[in-house]
């Protein structure tokens, strides 16, 4: 039998995927241009995707995508989350991590949510970006049945 | 203003079925709007009506019919009005 190491026990896992059109954003930027990008993405993420003719539309995508994840992964449903809170950083050598801020931040604390990993992706006209969440299983519990229970059984 | 509406789901929405053909109450995220798509229906809405959608307003629920844009911009525009 496999060991499980007591970090794995006491963690559980959430995931989230999207999938969008390149196309789709690139009609939006034709579209709304700086509006479009200032609602939808923040400041780090438009100098991020930066190319030689303006924002690239595949970068963008991916990051719409990770984002959608995000949210699925928290479980937003139906909570009023600006795209904006969920921020998707290139950091040095290449790899993406996310942040979040706002009300995405205040959910993953409610949520006990200990980070997040994003991995994105875009080919043939498709953007696609997987997010996991680990949430403490403590917290966890408290989320799915929604009591107060204390911390310690 | 549900004529505007549709209009605005038939430029941006990319729907599988025909905008002039929906319910106001029908599901449009049924009809295939995506996540994004619904984003393009929010910035048409605020141009054709000249409002802006508060963070708190951008919810599923918000742009899951012609009835619930409706509504909301109602609100807006009657808050703004008020203001």
């Amino acid at each position: 039998m496999a060991a499980v190491c007591d970090a794995c026990r006491s963690m559980n896992l959430r995931v989230g995927i999207d999938t969008v059109a390149v196309a789709a954003v690139r009609e939006a930027l034709a579209a709304h241009g700086d509006r479009y990008l200032e609602r939808v993405y923040t400041a780090r993420e438009i100098a991020d995707c930066a190319g030689a003719e303006g924002p690239d539309p595949e970068r963008l995508a991916a990051r719409f995508a990770a984002k959608e994840a995000a949210l699925k992964a928290l479980r937003a449903g139906d909570g009023g989350v600006p795209w904006s809170a969920v921020e998707v950083r290139r950091e040095p050598g290449g790899h993406t991590e996310m942040a979040l801020s706002g009300p995405a931040a205040a959910l993953a604390e409610r949520a006990g949510i200990s980070g997040l990993a994003v991995s994105l992706t875009h080919e043939a006209g498709l953007a696609s970006a997987v997010v996991v969440a680990a949430v403490l299983e403590e917290s966890a519990r408290r989320t799915d049945t929604g009591s107060n229970a204390p911390e310690s059984l | 203003m549900t004529d505007h509406i549709r209009r605005i789901l038939a430029d941006h929405a990319r729907l599988n079925v025909d905008p002039g053909g929906l319910a106001e109450s029908d599901d449009l995220y049924q009809s295939g709007m995506t996540s994004h798509a619904s984003v393009q229906v929010m910035l048409a809405l605020e141009d054709e009506f000249d409002v802006e959608f508060p963070d708190a307003m951008l919810t599923r629920s918000v742009f899951e019919s012609i009835a619930s844009m409706a509504a909301a911009i109602a609100q807006l525009v009657g808050s703004e009005v008020a203001a």
